[in-house]
């Protein structure tokens, strides 16, 4: 929901004199309107709360379920949903279909794949040294065979299908189409608006109707993915081959290179790494999608975590969780190991960053690693061509003779069951769990009380139990004393588009998650990111951490959260938590440690304390970054309660995923849907406004 | 030319018939509708008014110049004043709004396309303040480079890149990457990158600025070098007065755009054409500049005929010491001819006069 930051950096131009001079008069006017609302909610407590309950359904709803039937109805005869989506999804789910019986499905007659798991496992490995060298093909290698060990060898390698059959479509179109977009403005200002659409939307809102038009199976999965996955490698192409610095395009320009050899020869080469980190991008969110896909029955893990939290059966959960996790490290590690390999050696990591609905793609940009972009000295020494191409050589024999022993020797074929400790690792985590519950119990229950009865229920009770004529103007004048007129013309059209999904109270409820959730999201941003950004030592031994939370696909967040709170809706703040505080986390950290050193040495010279530099200098001077961070914050929060609605989190989530399962509510769920888009679009574009507006002191 | 020079223009030695580079009333203005000021009375306003007036940056103004076949012409002026402008229009990296430029009798303002990339793969070269490396091709792939667009087999490029490389001295480096070289190195590949192609012509855009002081005179030295050895014509961009002191056979001086004056080094130091380029030679050691002909004093009847003698283009701080030694008066000769005399008091008022200001 960046997008546009990006195109339009926050402005950054001076703001006109008088806007200044608001600002001052911001905090009484807060001070007025929520003083306002507090009067208003003691007086019209519980009138016109607008409560759905949940098996209600509006006219709205049952529209849509009448377009559905129509839709599926006409289907089969009209010429664009049989003729042309209706080939896409034929062919989308032969291409599954054929690549699973390959790998992963018996392939009739035979009653194992063509290829057994020894051969998926040694060719994986091939693949793995191919693209980013030994260490990777060791990493590839234990990570497959870990697959089997988890008993989750098939839906394991269906995940892995979904995710590279999506993403070997994105690079078919999208590095094309940056590239295209990077030379060519009319194309540039063409699809940077459907990149931005397809951005805001959380997946969440487009899965229904996606499925509503390809059906529910691997086809809807695999659009959605790239639907999902597409944009950040488009805009991190086009921002790759935009970055060849203009003295190297004049200078070989003034030795008469050709458009053609200019792009072969100049800009791909030299934006060859940053291109890697969009694959990389491309990759990760593949991965996350590909497993939220489940809720249109995709074929993989998704649906095996989405089971075992929907029975609340935390050992399964966090078997097929693990296996999800180890998918993205493995994808990671080794397409950043393809990029470091790609040119030269390097000190850091790509961290992915994107979340459902939240491609972040000022903050990809922005936070590309270092030597993505930059040139750094000194190379490690890579094995000669000739020597690698021996050791391809050699594999490539190898590969072939796994794939033909594993065609041969059943036990070689399909995952020896002496090997899957599925269920004991599940039935041990399960033990596990309840013991560390148990004994952790006195703190998360302080926790969560202290949350509960501290932040939840009151704001709770603010939002939810005040009449929609009074939140609505309160949120606007919120909007407008923070964000300005556009912020407040923008939540007009939320607030409204919200109102007539009919699901306001419901949209209330998932609002005041989501700010409690921000709320303490910022509070560890702040305390981990001012640490990072004071102490080398402190970023050095944090960020990696942050980086591997990052690569983690947002479902499997819940499994913790769900042992450890069981199936409340605190359950899903406490995984939005652990989701949103990473990416807080580094901008706040980017943000205090951008403070010119400059002046942290001026201030230091006239004798401050630690904690008054903190406060006096760093926080303020670092206020755009803090704002940059809420608002990140905010979006990953929320596409995170969202999710949450599976494990007890209640409202709009609650109904999105009802609507996915129960036929008579795909009306509803689509409408939360909408409504969840509203909410954060115009939660987004408050806190960007606001950081136009307050960002720069 | 818009200012007139206080002399005839000198032609460098050498000269006969065509000239390697004419350059005819060229404009350059950037912005929206700029082809539509030229002609108009909006011509004449200076860059800021014209700015103020319409949106546009006049960056170069009706500049005409010739360079000789052999000669380094070198273009100067202060930080803004349209020289990089100037530059690349002569090759059309920047579309020179309107103009002619003429490159060895061939005319670049109206070459399409293909043309100009044969002119630029061909004739001319240029040397870049930022380098311009591609920093994923090793020293000798950069070098070659300008071949390959154009086509030449492997063999033979290679062979021209690794001459080149010892050319500029950089024997050894050549499997190394830009960055891992020095600025001044750098340089060097850009410099051996321009002459692979045996252009007719190189320009250079400031190509010294980024380096150190020490690491520079080094490389004027190079190109001073080159310029014996290879005897191209070059187009030399500068601000360091220094520096064009040095390396030109001519020097033009720009500001926000137009001519100021064109005219060989003594010429310059000598008879600046105003307080700008006044301003801007006062610091310079005139007894390093000047020739004899800028102190000479008319003879006297009877002076000319006997007596020590000196060609007039012999430059005042070579010279001192003859006249110093000499008794009396010193002729001053242009061939054969006695054109004046010089005595101590003429050189002493040029080197006292220095050391007052400085
Ligand atoms: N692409 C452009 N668009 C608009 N104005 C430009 C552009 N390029 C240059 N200018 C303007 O043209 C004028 C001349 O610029 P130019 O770069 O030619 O100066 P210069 O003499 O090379 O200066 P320097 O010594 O700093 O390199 C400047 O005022 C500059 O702002
Ligand atoms: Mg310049």
């Amino acid at each position: 929901m960046t997008v546009q930051v990006l195109a339009r950096p926050v402005n950054k131009e001076a703001e006109p004199p008088t806007e200044r001079a608001k600002n001052r008069h911001t905090m009484p006017l807060l001070g007025a309107v929520i003083v306002v609302w507090v009067v208003g909610w003691l007086i019209f407590r519980n009138h016109d709360t607008l409560v759905l309950s949940f098996q209600q359904q509006t006219d709205f709803h049952k529209w849509i379920n009448d377009l559905r039937d129509n839709i599926q109805a006409s289907a089969q005869h009209n010429w664009f949903f049989h003729g042309v989506i209706g080939k896409i999804t034929t062919f989308f789910n032969w291409l599954v279909e054929q690549i699973q019986h390959l790998f992963s499905l018996p392939a009739f007659p035979r009653p194992v794949p063509q290829v057994g798991w020894l051969g998926v496992l040694v060719l994986l490995g091939w693949v793995g040294y191919a693209v980013a060298g030994a260490r990777s093909a060791i990493l590839v290698l234990v990570t497959v065979f870990l697959f089997g060990i988890l008993g989750a060898w098939q839906d394991s390698v269906d995940t892995l299908i979904i995710t590279l059959i999506a993403v070997a479509i994105c690079v078919i179109i999208g590095l094309p189409l940056g590239i295209a977009m990077a030379r060519n403005k009319l194309v540039s200002t063409l699809v940077t608006p459907v990149l931005d659409t397809m951005q805001t939307m959380p997946a969440f809102a487009y899965l229904a109707p996606l499925a509503l038009i390809f059906g529910i199976g691997a086809s809807s999965a695999v659009v959605c993915t790239l639907i999902y996955a597409l944009p950040p490698l488009v805009r991190i192409t086009e921002h790759g081959i935009r970055s060849v610095p203009a003295t190297t395009l004049e200078a070989a320009g003034s030795l008469g290179v050709t458009k053609r050899q200019l792009l072969r020869q100049v800009q791909i080469p030299m934006a060859k790494r940053t291109i890697v980190v969009g694959i990389n991008q491309c990759t990760m969110a593949a991965l996350s999608m590909a497993t939220i896909a489940a809720f249109v029955s995709s074929p993989g893990l998704g649906q095996d975590v989405e089971q075992a939290l929907q029975n609340l059966d935390v050992g399964g959960s966090a078997v097929y969780g693990f296996a999800i996790v180890i998918i993205a490290i493995m994808l990671d590690r080794t397409t950043t190991a393809a990029s470091e390999r790609s040119e030269k050696q390097s000190a850091a990591r790509v961290a992915s960053v994107g979340g459902p609905g939240v491609m972040l793609v000022t903050v990809v940009l922005e936070h590309l690693p270092r030597w993505a972009s930059e040139e750094t000295k000194g190379r490690r020494p890579l094995p000669s061509k000739a020597f690698r191409r021996g050791i391809l050589g050699i594999g490539l024999v190898v590969v072939a003779i796994s794939i033909w022993l594993s065609r041969q020797y059943l036990s070689l074929a399909s995952f020896p069951k002496s090997l899957d400790f599925g269920t004991d690792i599940s039935n041990k985590v399960s033990d596990f769990s309840d013991w560390f519950v148990n004994l952790a119990e006195p703190v998360t229950n302080a926790f969560k009380n202290v949350v509960t009865y501290g932040l939840l229920n009151p704001l709770q009770s603010l939002l939810g139990e005040s009449p929609f004529w009074l939140i609505a103007p309160v949120i606007l004048a919120l909007a407008l004393i923070l964000g300005g007129w556009r912020a407040l013309a923008v939540s007009v059209v939320c607030e409204a588009i919200i109102f007539g999904t009919g699901l306001w109270h419901d949209t209330m409820v998932t609002l005041t998650m989501t700010l409690v959730a921000t709320v303490l999201v910022m509070l560890v941003a702040v305390v981990l990111g001012v640490s990072m950004g004071r102490s080398r030592r402190a970023d050095t031994i944090i960020r990696p951490v942050l980086d591997t939370f990052q690569t983690i696909p947002p479902f499997v967040y819940l499994v913790p959260a769900l042992a450890l709170f069981g199936p409340t809706r605190f359950t899903a703040i406490v995984a939005a938590i652990a989701y949103g505080v990473p990416i807080a986390t580094k901008l706040v950290a980017d943000g205090i440690r951008g403070v010119a050193p400059t002046t942290v040495e001026a201030a230091r010279a006239s004798g401050i304390t630690r904690w008054q530099m903190i406060r006096k200098v760093q926080l303020p001077m670092a206020r755009e970054a803090l704002l940059l961070s809420t608002n990140q914050g905010i979006l990953y929060v929320l596409s995170m309660v969202v999710i949450g609605g599976l494990v007890g989190g209640g409202s709009l989530g609650y109904i999105v995923v009802s609507g996915f399962s129960q036929d008579q509510l795909f009306g509803k769920g689509l409408a939360a849907g909408i409504a969840i888009t509203a909410l954060g679009v115009m939660l987004d574009r408050i806190a960007r406004y606001t950081a136009a507006r307050h960002g720069r002191a | 030319m818009t200012a007139d020079t206080t002399t005839p223009t000198p032609v460098a030695s050498g000269t006969t018939g065509e000239p390697a580079l004419k350059v005819d009333s060229l404009w350059k203005i950037f912005g929206n509708r700029s082809d539509k000021i030229i002609g108009t009375s909006d011509a004449d306003l200076s860059r800021k008014d014209l700015q103020e007036k319409t949106g546009c940056v006049l960056a170069v103004k009706d500049v005409s110049f010739e360079v000789a076949p052999g000669e380094v012409f070198v273009v100067m002026g202060l930080s803004g004043s349209g020289k990089s402008t100037l530059v690349r229009c002569l090759t059309r990296l920047i579309e020179p709004t309107s103009g002619s430029v003429v490159l060895n009798g061939e005319e670049v303002t109206s070459a399409n396309e293909g043309q100009l990339r044969e002119l630029r793969r061909k004739q001319v070269a240029m040397v870049f303040q930022h380098f311009g490396l591609l920093p994923h091709r090793q020293v000798i792939e950069n070098i070659a480079f300008g071949l390959e667009v154009r086509g030449d087999d492997r063999t033979s490029r290679r062979r021209r890149a690794q001459e080149m490389v010892d050319l500029v001295g950089l024997s050894g480096y050549e499997r190394s990457y830009p960055d891992q070289l020095s600025g001044g190195m750098q340089q060097r590949v850009g410099l051996a990158r321009a002459l692979a192609a045996d252009p007719a012509i190189l320009m250079f855009d400031e190509p010294f600025s980024a380096l150190d002081p020490l690491i520079r005179r080094d490389m004027q030295n190079e190109v001073i070098r080159l310029h014996k050895e290879v005897g191209k014509t070059m187009v030399f961009i500068t601000h360091d007065l220094a520096e064009a002191l040095k390396l030109g056979d001519r020097i033009l001086i720009m500001r926000d755009g137009e001519v100021v004056q064109v005219g060989r080094p003594d010429e310059v130091v000598g008879a600046p054409a105003d307080d700008y380029v006044k301003d801007f030679v006062s610091d310079v050691p005139k007894s390093h500049v000047l020739t004899l002909k800028w102190v000479m004093r008319p003879a006297r009847p009877g002076e000319s005929d006997s007596g020590p003698a000196l060609q007039c283009d012999t430059i005042v701080r070579d010279a001192a010491r003859d006249v110093l030694a000499a008794n009396g008066p010193v002729r001053v000769l242009d061939g054969d001819k006695v054109v004046g005399m010089v005595d101590d008091q003429d050189i002493l008022r040029v080197v006292v006069a220095e050391e007052g200001t400085s």
